[in-house]
């Protein structure tokens, strides 16, 4: 995508200036006088509205807690992720370790807050690749309509029967070996590529819903009048899908997005909770339960620190969506 | 509607068509060559390995490959599995009536909380009942199955020992049987409930404020007749729908909570599959998986059609 998608307050604010390059003086002084009347823009109120759902302000605090504590919280936390020491095995929680210890003495606080990051970056980055890719796919059907449009569907549709779940699995187990080689030779971290292929997959099976919605919101919203007038002052054909429509469908997509965060975050768990995302010599929420779930006698605690983390993640991320959902709906507003 | 069925039938095919070489082309294009992986295999004896290398024509370049594949596969040969030695075909069969049974009766039990629940839930918005309800949906939305699992391992079999957390495919009897099936069974079943409360909650919000249902009340009648027959008949259209394309999603789902109490079903030949590259094993059921989506996606949509006379398909 190389053209600039413009998601800033303005462009989706009430359109005052014109869209073309030079903005006439007198246009400028009323946008001035309005300023000082302390508008109120679209995502002020959608802020407005958010801040009243309690549960979403809930979920908005845990969750931005988090990012903090797995990003922030890994650098200050003294224990490392690796120290093995067996006569600290499967310890319970004590003053030193104050999540208990794993089979190998490791501290399981300290992996907890340094594999969220994984998790963490996992969910947000894949996400961002099914917004991308159905945005783009979604925004070109809807826009042009015809044979792109139809092509583009018939593959939206053979995407969506695909067989979910045995194809995240064969693909991640077959190529995570080749994926950490090559990136270990090309970079020097084999973790990365074996993220880079999580990444991949998780977003190449999911962005099918965006599209459909971005395809709908695009097919309804180029009929609009204000599209016509933008059409007929000359707009280019980027500027009206990229300026004019997509501000205006960006809500559902919004909201989409959120949710798919959370579920980015439980289908990695789900992968390395099977053995078959992240190796277990690396920490992340999945592969620590991975790890975990032949000593429920012996260590409980191994597996429900990170399965709270990953609930409590996945929960505040379902509630801010909730909260989202309600605060970018029009109808609600004011 | 009958060119419809032929039109979407058509659809179908050429879409498991493209499936099938999507998946196949993943498995053959991967690095480690897991098609022939089974020549280094020592499980493999030697005279199927030459079977199977025949019957695949391993040294033929992919789109010969998969010629073959598709065409024993269409006759019914599924060939033989390289870790149990036994026909892929009867393999699956012998593992999937406990898929069948653990996920048939969660799915059974989700749907038996979620309909009146979400119902309710509509009738009364807003109320202490409601609001009850939809926070514990959301909160089993939002709690993944793989955890709740094992939650339920910890509380019942770890600490009070009421429940083995071993699936024993073995044991015999009715009561040991329900014993061990209860932990699975409400873990994917609770899991379902908190999906389809959702939707009967949001669908019977959408009909019960309808004018017929007015009308209903208008008329005199009692407050059950209106609700049971006017709108909840009406409301449960969607939700038939989405019943039916969760259907294919239960065998997914099934992969984890059959690791999860090791139950010897189709999910955990999957796991397995996957771990020894049994390729044919592997094939199977993920090409099998695939036929159910695109089969039940026609069957929502005959379904509605069916159930809604509103919907007319041209």
């Amino acid at each position: 995508m190389t053209q600039r998608v413009d998601v800033g307050p303005a462009a989706a604010g009430p359109r005052l200036e014109s869209t073309g390059p030079v903005e006439p003086a007198v246009e400028r002084a009323t946008a001035i006088d309005f300023r000082t009347q302390k508008q109120r823009s679209l995502w002020g109120n959608a802020w407005r509205q958010f801040r009243r759902h309690k549960l979403a302000m809930a979920g908005l605090v845990v969750f931005t807690f988090m990012v903090l504590a797995t990003f922030i919280g890994s650098a200050i936390y003294p224990q490392a992720i690796d120290d093995i020491d067996f006569s600290a095995s499967s310890g319970s929680l004590s003053r030193e370790h104050p999540m208990g210890t794993d089979s190998l003495g490791q501290d399981i606080l300290a992996r907890i807050l340094w594999g969220g990051r994984i998790s963490l970056a996992v969910g947000i980055v894949s996400a961002v690749v099914a917004l991308v890719v159905g945005t783009s796919v979604g925004a070109v059907a809807g826009f042009f309509g015809g044979v792109a449009d139809s092509a583009l569907m018939r593959f939206t549709d053979l995407f969506i029967s695909l067989p979910q779940i045995p194809l995240l699995l064969v693909v991640s187990f077959l190529y995570r070996q080749a994926f950490y080689n090559y990136f270990d030779k090309r970079f020097g971290s084999g973790v990365l590529g074996v993220f880079v292929l999580i990444v991949f997959v998780i977003g190449i099976l999911n962005w099918m819903p965006t599209a459909r919605l971005v395809r709908a919101s695009f097919l309804s919203t180029r009929e609009k009048e204000f599209i016509e007038a933008a059409r007929s002052i000359g707009a280019s054909q980027p500027s009206l899908m990229f300026r004019h429509i997509l501000p205006n469908v960006l809500s559902p997509i919004i909201v989409a997005a959120t949710l798919g965060v959370g579920a980015a975050i439980i289908t990695e768990s789900a992968l390395s909770f099977l053995g078959l995302g992240f190796p277990s010599d690396i920490p992340t929420w999945g592969s620590m339960l991975y790890a975990a779930k032949d000593r429920f006698e012996i260590a409980p605690q191994e597996a429900i620190f990170p399965g709270t983390m990953i609930f409590l993640t996945v929960l505040s991320i379902n509630y801010i969506g909730d909260g989202l959902r309600d605060a970018l709906d029009p109808r609600k507003t004011l | 509607m009958g060119r419809y069925l032929i039109r979407r039938v058509l659809i179908s095919i050429v879409s498991l068509i493209a499936i099938s070489m999507v998946v196949f082309g993943i498995l053959a294009i991967a690095p480690g060559d897991p098609l022939s992986g089974f020549a280094q295999n020592p499980n493999v004896p030697p005279e199927l390995r030459a079977q199977i290398r025949h019957k695949m024509g391993l040294d033929d370049p992919i789109p010969v490959q998969y010629a073959k594949w598709a065409t024993s596969y269409m006759r019914g040969d599924w060939m033989v599995s390289y870790t149990s030695r036994m026909p892929v075909r009867d393999y699956i069969m012998q593992r999937l009536p406990v898929t069948i049974r653990i996920s048939g009766s969660a799915f059974i039990l989700g749907i038996l909380i979620a309909i009146p629940i979400g119902a309710i839930s509509a009738i009364k918005q807003y109320s202490l009942f409601d609001q009850v309800a939809t926070t514990f949906a959301f909160l089993g939305f939002s709690i993944p199955t793989f955890f709740s699992g094992i939650l339920l391992i910890i509380i019942f079999s770890v600490k009070l020992g009421w429940l083995p957390f071993v699936y024993d495919s073995e044991v015999t009897g009715f009561w040991p049987n329900v014993k061990q099936s209860i932990m699975p069974v409400f873990v994917l079943g609770l899991a379902s409930a908190a999906q389809l409360t959702r939707f009967m909650r949001a669908s019977m919000l959408e009909v019960i404020s309808q004018d017929f249902v007015r009308t209903a009340r208008s008329k005199g009648l009692r407050e059950r007749a209106v609700v049971v027959f006017h709108a909840m008949r009406n409301a449960m259209i969607p939700v038939v729908t989405i019943i039916a394309l969760q259907i294919p999603e239960l065998f997914g789902g099934a992969v984890i909570t059959e690791q999860i109490f090791r139950i010897p079903g189709i999910g955990r030949a999957l796991i397995d599959g996957i771990g020894s590259k049994d390729v044919p094993v592997v094939m199977a059921i993920t090409f099998g998986i695939a036929v159910l989506v695109v089969v039940f996606n026609v069957v929502a949509d005959l379904a509605y059609a069916l159930l809604d006379p509103r919907i007319r398909y041209a």
